[in-house]
């Protein structure tokens, strides 16, 4: 069971696919591939079926249309060998509040046939001073990293992580980022969410972003967006005021700049970023549906 | 759209050694987690102990239950009492207690963490059986305790009665279980689970014995009361605790114990069958 990591067939494959609730369509005809190794991103505002699309692929939820595959299995009907191999790192919840961290760290360890060292695990995720804490008595940070910690502690193929830094100051974000890495160096294929379009850019290798229940870009995060939304922006200062440009030749529009006036103050020039890209494309596609 | 072509291979059955051995670490960590919850234990743990002190206490000046026409060879009223609270703390402790725990869980988060993991739903299940198993006991060696020590009930003196209590206590818990886990799936959300459950259980427990003697009910309340379990499970520690005597009280004059097991046994059938058709790890997709 555990030897597809051999062949060459997609970790996760959908296409088209659906889901329908009474006449509201969440997921309206998705289609991507997640190869072997890769960190792979959904983005997407909320509402727009990040979470149905990744809740159907964990098993918790059923298709009404389309295909899906996830390590060779139809996610709809996995058995508990095929959850062996998949962690899953679920939107915030709050059970097991009396419990002891390490204590429940333990028990999830025990259901996986080759679970990771106990101790270790609450050391990758910075949680080994809390190891004798209850549960309830961590903080939010905390709590997002024990869900982490139970999601790893299997040693999955495939690791799902909904939204997994809601809540992390930026050096847990940091430290999380690294340990991110280190799966990935291990070899382990990763689907992430997250609304933090920086953490998509520092950890994924593609990235799809999903509007309205439908795909509306996918690719490498470079790649993301129109040609025309990646057009770098060229701000200064002059004796007239403040001054914005978009051109595909900064490099030109400064030296003319400069042959034109001198040193000018506060000169900027700014590629956008994934989250300026992400965002053209968010309103791009709500205002052709709103039009529709 | 291409289409995948890979076939899904048809997941493999957990092995029995496998969900056996995870059903015995759930129960330890059930186990643990309920003792845990203090404010669980004083009100479901003690719940029996307190109601029969209550009864012991409020009644302990009115003489003898079933004595002769001169008062001799009766009981006291705890002693009376106490087979009925043995029955509803094994009752409550099953169905009641775990019924509202797994809606809890299920609102919660437990069941959804757990059910992306790879435990079987069967090493779930004895985790239940473990937990309810080991409380119940913890709760009925206190209870007889208090009644023996407390308020000089007698216990059981042959060895054949205390086998008949084990089975009768065993098939109960069995039978408790499942309909716990059965009837967690009715309350739509965990905060509404005591509301849903507590009320059923009450009712049971007025129309079976518990709280009264089964005798004075009337007769159509007591053909009701016969379709349910507890009162089977009441009239089958009746047998084990009461004199002999007072097997004439019951319906057919007799402790009718064939009928009580058949009862509790299907009773535990057909949690068994609800238990597993409409569990789930997740409420249902709409």
């Amino acid at each position: 069971m555990t030897t597809t990591t051999g062949s060459r067939e997609p970790v996760v494959a959908v296409r088209d696919l659906t889901k329908r609730y009474g006449d509201r369509t969440a997921v309206a005809g998705v289609s991507f591939d997640i190869e072997y190794g890769e960190t792979f991103a959904l983005l997407g505002p909320n509402g727009a079926g990040k979470s149905t699309t990744i809740e159907i692929l964990e098993g918790y939820r059923r298709r009404t249309g389309g295909e899906a595959r996830v390590l060779g299995v139809d996610p709809g009907r996995g058995g508990v060998d095929w959850k062996a191999r998949l962690g899953i790192v679920l939107q915030s919840s709050a059970e097991a509040g009396s419990v002891p961290v390490r204590e429940q760290l333990a028990h999830f360890a025990s259901f996986y046939p080759r679970p990771r060292n106990v101790d270790a695990t609450l050391e990758a995720v910075g949680l080994t001073e809390a190891a004798r804490t209850r549960v309830r008595a961590l903080s939010g940070g905390q709590r997002r990293r024990l869900d982490v910690a139970l999601g790893i502690v299997g040693r999955p193929e495939l690791l799902f992580l909904d939204e997994p830094t809601t809540g992390f100051d930026p050096e847990a974000r940091r430290r999380f980022w690294d340990l991110i890495r280190s799966l990935k160096a291990e070899g382990t294929t990763i689907l992430l969410t997250t609304h933090y379009l920086d953490e998509a850019a520092e950890l994924s290798d593609r990235a799809a972003v999903i509007v309205g229940g439908r795909l509306v870009d996918i690719g490498r995060i470079d790649t993301i967006g129109s040609p025309a939304d990646r057009i770098p922006v060229v701000r200064w200062q002059d004796a007239d005021g403040r001054h914005e440009e978009r051109t595909e030749q900064p490099g030109c529009l400064v030296a003319r700049i400069v042959a034109d006036g001198g040193e000018p103050t506060g000169l900027e020039v700014v590629r956008p970023s994934l989250e300026d890209v992400y965002l053209g494309l968010i309103g791009q596609h709500t205002l052709e549906e709103q039009l529709a | 759209m291409t289409t995948i072509e890979t076939a899904a291979p048809v997941p493999a059955r957990p092995r029995l050694g496998r969900v056996l051995a995870l059903g015995v670490e759930r129960a330890r960590y059930e186990v643990r987690s309920y003792f845990r919850a203090g404010d669980a234990v004083f009100f479901t743990f003690l719940f029996p102990t307190v109601i029969f002190l209550i009864f012991a206490a409020a009644f302990s000046a009115s003489g003898t239950v079933g004595g002769d026409r001169h008062g001799h060879g009766g009981i006291s009223i705890a002693a009376y009492y106490l087979p009925g609270l043995v029955a509803s703390g094994i009752v409550l402790s099953g169905v009641q207690n775990l019924g509202i725990d797994i809606a809890g869980e299920r609102s919660d988060g437990t069941l959804k963490r757990l059910g992306g993991s790879p435990l079987p739903v069967g090493s779930y299940f004895l985790g239940k059986v473990g937990m309810v198993l080991v409380t119940a006991i913890a709760q009925l060696v206190l209870l007889l305790a208090v009644a023996h020590f407390a308020f000089a009930v007698a216990l059981p003196g042959t060895p054949a009665l205390w086998g008949r209590f084990a089975w009768i206590f065993l098939l109960s818990v069995l039978m408790s279980v499942v309909l716990g886990i059965g009837i967690s799936g009715l309350p739509r959300s965990g905060r509404s689970a005591s509301a849903v459950i507590v009320p059923i259980l009450l009712v049971l427990q007025f129309i079976s014995g518990v709280y009264f003697n089964f005798g004075d009910l009337p007769d159509w309340l007591k053909s009701i009361a016969g379709i349910f379990p507890l009162k089977w499970v009441a009239q089958g520690m009746r047998s084990v605790f009461l004199p002999d005597s007072f097997a004439a009280a019951e319906q057919t004059g007799t402790w009718d114990l064939g009928t009580a097991a058949l009862m509790i046994g299907g009773w535990a059938v057909v949690g068994l069958v609800i238990a597993l058709a409409t569990f789930r790890w997740v409420r249902k997709d709409r």
